[in-house]
């Protein structure tokens, strides 16, 4: 069976993230009010193919522990639908 | 001779001036490509710097799993010394060589420019040449140079000397945890620095306070009679 892995990488709480303080700096610049706590990561998807949902979900822990997501800095989300 | 390994990866940059230094440094200095999986007998392995892979995902992310890093991991175990610059410190870092990861600068935007560092290892290969505490100048090029790692990990690299450069005079261009500018294993082969002593190792464009991390490495071979050659796999 085929697979879309949805794949969510942010930085971990409490990390120092530069980026995601530009981005809320310039919301407020543009008038934007009451936003707060913006961070920015990355998404990522993968087609998966695997003979259950559960098999797909294992796989794209897997790559996530292995190569998508720094274990020091960052955590994961995964989200995987029937292709 | 002592036989210096320069690994060159797709978007390596440094890797000439990392040659030139070893030279200059009594070196037989050579290049061996990311996809080898032999060292060809080196004593010495160094990591130049660069973009490697174009640093797509994270930097150094992906130049860990190339072929010659399982190589590099053997020279490593079995005591050899590792210098990872800038880039190869990010990959050295990625591969769980050393601890902790390398994120982007406080500031966000790219640092070229000297900064003062000051020499807190003298007992690495690289480092036997300085003084302890020396002040020395060293230029950074890097967008992602932002030491970070677990508290207890900062702790512990703290506690057991593992510093071993640090930003000085308030100059830490990207703020980094306590200032890291460079740290080693527990045995101390295996050094990562974000600074480039490549770059100012040679006196004929100036100064060359950088060349004490590749003249260490004779004093280091004298004391090491039986330092490990690695052997192909």
């Amino acid at each position: 069976m085929n697979f879309r892995a949805h794949i969510r990488v942010m930085p971990r709480d409490g990390l120092l993230d530069p980026q995601g303080q530009a981005v809320e700096n310039a919301l407020t610049e543009l008038a934007f009010d009451g936003v707060s706590s913006v961070r920015v990561g990355r998404a990522i998807e993968v087609g998966v193919a695997a003979d259950s949902l559960e098999d797909a979900e294992d796989a794209t822990r897997r790559m996530c522990e292995r190569l998508l997501a720094n274990p020091v800095t960052e955590d994961f989300l995964i989200e995987v639908d029937p292709a | 001779m002592m036989r210096a390994a320069v690994v060159r990866f797709p978007g390596s940059n440094c890797d000439m001036d990392a040659l030139r230094a070893a030279e200059r440094a009594g070196c037989r200095a050579y290049f061996v490509w990311h996809r080898d999986d032999d060292l060809q007998q080196a004593n010495v392995v160094l990591l130049p710097g660069g973009f490697s892979y174009g640093d797509y995902l994270r930097s150094g992310a992906i130049a860990r799993f190339s072929p010659i890093m399982q190589a590099v991991r053997r020279h490593a175990a079995d005591g050899g010394p590792v210098l990872g610059i800038c880039n190869g410190f990010q990959i050295l870092c990625e591969a769980g060589l050393l601890p902790g990861a390398l994120l982007p600068n406080a500031g966000l935007t790219f640092v070229s420019r000297p900064v003062p560092v000051r020499v807190e290892n003298v007992a690495t290969p690289f480092t036997t040449a300085y003084r302890q505490g020396e002040l020395i100048h060293i230029p950074v090029a890097h967008g992602e140079g932002r030491f970070v790692a677990a508290p207890d990990t900062i702790a512990e690299l703290e506690a057991s000397g593992r510093v071993v450069l640090r930003y000085a005079d308030g100059g830490n261009p990207n703020g980094s945890s306590a200032n890291i500018a460079g740290i080693c294993s527990s045995d101390g082969n295996v050094v990562g620095i974000m600074p480039h002593p490549e770059r100012v190792a040679d006196p004929a464009i100036g100064d060359d306070p950088g060349h004490g991390f590749f003249s260490s490495l004779a004093s280091w071979r004298a004391t090491a009679p039986d330092a490990p050659i690695t052997t192909p796999a």
